[in-house]
């Protein structure tokens, strides 16, 4: 009843093309900003922060990150992980080098240099495609695990091999390090998450996001009506880097607190991430929310039913909980190959008729 | 169809028949196979200018040599009074070149209302910090050009289906979308590659009209490739008749009507 765009006119281009074209959509995100913001950091605990929010957050920004190069540009990346590790490094060689400047301002340079790492190993991107291309950011991934853990310059030559943060904190409060209280991190996470998607909402909607997009559908047509394929392909890369540097740089600082690099940035981590923007919905941020949340979620509930709930044997409901996984990402491949995002659009188009069927 | 080819200034002031466009003595081998031999001809400001010719003839590598899609083997383009270095396709588009493709080449995963305003990226001008931030001059730039867009909208009559993905639509539609995506660019030269290949005879009336249209209103200068004899003849105002890569005809279309080699070309007499 509520959710109709009748009576809710539209005078302007500028308000024809908004986010939110529906009143109820519009209210409904501020209010799920507002809840995020202004009531969830009063509850939290470090279960619901490490187990569940934390994690999702800094998935979602890379989920967006991926979803832009991926997604939006066509071009298929699995170097994620290695592009998160040189966030995470990037932001503690300068956590370590500049202890006087502000962490926030750190993560966000951390970015800057995996944007430059990013257009470095997507220069390949002019001359390959497809799989090619996939198999090119395979050996990006590999590379760069296999750098951070051969030079020691890289972990300031610790015995351990290990990078750790040291505590910095932002108007006072630890948001770093051993000390740093769960809704401090939540906080955190989650601003970052704010300001990067609606960053990415605009650059998606404008003339940078169609050149996008237009590579990916057809890219010898876009350069034909005159989108420059080099620069398009290399503001997808240094974009998309950027967005999973930061992620990266939270995974480590914030999250973790210390990183061995194989294990936390390992291939795993880069199919994680592709999973969670084909389950998600490829070309669609709300996509890459919908999979960081699946992916992140799925593994909590499952354990907490089949041990739980059920008593089962912890390495027996870890074993299922991989198969349930996996027969999932098939379910949904075949079913629904526009993943979670399409339900929802396909929801909200039966929601505004709703209740009459056309 | 206009009687005359030499130059006259219209009513409204635009002049027609001052060369805009000269290909000189082009010749396009891929390997050992020669797919234009020797071929030169003008295009007029304000003209609409139709490649016919048999299957295999060479005209679509012809428009992608315009296009800048090929570069010649041999022979030099002309615009606008230069000759035109070797540049890639999208520096071709900027200098006001715009083409439709003879099988559809729209973006199917995007509405039509972004596929035309995808055709005006070589006037969108604003930022990447810009468009990040979506103020000032990123969302001022938006405007304007969606308001240019959705005139090509109107006067396309495609208002309906202004956010439906194209990949959704029709075929004759799709031709349209297409059509228009290449005026968004406000293009000096636009190519039309077959822009009636598989519809029935209304679409083709209704495609016939908007180029006409077109080339009426914004004065725009065309080059048509088409198999349609009658819509030929009835559209251009110069004919080039291409047989097996090479030019056998050139002329206002009663005069390559009659033209015998064009005649054997069509009706296929044995070379011997």
């Amino acid at each position: 009843m509520f959710y109709r765009e009748a009576g809710d006119f539209k005078t302007s281009y500028r308000d024809d093309s908004q986010t939110f074209p529906i009143k109820f959509d519009r209210f409904r995100y501020y209010a799920v900003l507002l809840v995020a913001l202004a009531i969830v950091p009063f509850f939290i605990d470090s279960y619901w922060a490490n187990a569940l929010l934390v994690p999702f957050l800094i998935y979602a920004i890379a989920a967006i990150g991926l979803n832009i190069l991926t997604g939006y540009c066509g071009q298929v990346s699995l170097g994620t992980g290695g592009f998160m590790a040189v966030g995470a490094y990037a932001c503690y060689k300068l956590m370590t080098a500049f202890p006087d400047v502000n962490i926030v301002l750190h993560i966000i340079a951390a970015g800057g240099i995996t944007a430059a790492v990013g257009v470095l190993f997507g220069l390949p991107s002019l001359r390959i495609k497809g799989f090619y291309l996939a198999v090119a950011t395979l050996a990006a991934q590999f590379f760069l695990i296999w750098l951070f853990n051969k030079v020691p310059w890289f972990y300031n030559y610790s015995a351990s091999g290990q990078i750790s943060a040291p505590e910095r904190t932002v108007f006072g409060i630890a948001v770093t390090g051993p000390h740093t209280e769960a809704w401090a991190k939540y906080l955190v996470c989650l601003l970052f998450v704010a300001v990067l998607a609606w960053v990415a909402r605009n650059l998606t909607r404008g003339s940078i996001g169609r050149s996008w997009m237009a590579i990916r559908d057809m890219d010898i047509a876009a350069e034909i009506i005159g989108v420059n394929p080099l620069k398009a392909k290399l503001t997808a890369f240094a974009v998309s880097s950027f967005y999973i540097g930061i992620a990266g740089a939270l995974f480590f600082a914030v999250y973790l607190g210390a990183v061995e690099v194989g294990e936390a940035f390992g291939i795993q981590k880069s199919f994680l991430i592709l999973f969670m923007i084909i389950i998600g919905g490829l070309g669609s941020i709300f996509g890459s929310f919908a999979g960081a949340a699946f992916l992140v979620l799925l593994p909590v509930l499952l354990k907490n039913v089949l041990v739980g709930t059920l008593g089962w044997p912890t390495d027996l409901a870890a074993h299922i909980e991989l198969m349930i996984v996996g027969a999932l990402i098939i379910v949904f491949l075949i079913a629904e190959p526009h993943g979670i995002a399409q339900l929802w659009r396909i929801a909200k188009e039966k929601l505004r008729l709703w209740p009459f069927p056309h | 169809m206009r009687d005359t080819v030499e130059p006259y200034v219209t009513e409204d002031g635009r002049t027609i028949g001052g060369v805009v466009m000269e290909l000189k003595n082009i010749t396009l081998r891929f390997g050992g196979v020669v797919a234009i031999k020797d071929i030169s001809f003008d295009i007029r400001e304000g003209e609409i200018r139709a490649i016919i010719g048999p299957n295999g003839a060479g005209k679509s590598s012809m428009l992608n040599v315009i296009s800048g899609f090929y570069t010649p083997t041999e022979g030099e383009v002309w615009f606008e009074g230069k000759p035109r270095p070797k540049m890639r396709p999208y520096q071709v588009a900027q200098q006001g070149i715009a083409r439709t493709f003879q099988n559809i080449a729209l973006f199917a995963g995007m509405s039509t209302l972004d596929n035309i305003m995808t055709g005006r990226i070589t006037r969108m001008k604003s930022g990447l910090f810009s468009q990040a931030l979506w103020m000032g001059k990123a969302e001022r730039e938006e405007t304007e050009h969606r308001a240019a867009v959705e005139k090509i909208i109107d006067f396309l009559e495609i208002q309906h289906i202004r956010k439906t993905p194209v990949g959704r639509l029709p075929y004759g539609l799709q031709k349209r979308v297409e059509l228009g995506r290449a005026l968004a660019a406000e293009p000096r030269l636009l190519l039309l590659d077959e822009p009636m290949a598989g519809m029935n005879v209304e679409e083709k009336e209704d495609m016939s009209r908007f180029i006409l249209d077109v080339n009426d209103e914004f004065g725009t200068t065309i080059v048509l490739i088409e198999h349609d004899m009658g819509v030929v003849m009835d559209l251009s105002d110069r004919v080039v008749v291409m047989d097996y890569g090479k030019k056998i005809g050139d002329g206002p279309p009663a005069e390559v009507r009659n033209n015998k080699e064009v005649i054997d070309a069509y009706l296929g007499v044995s070379h011997d």
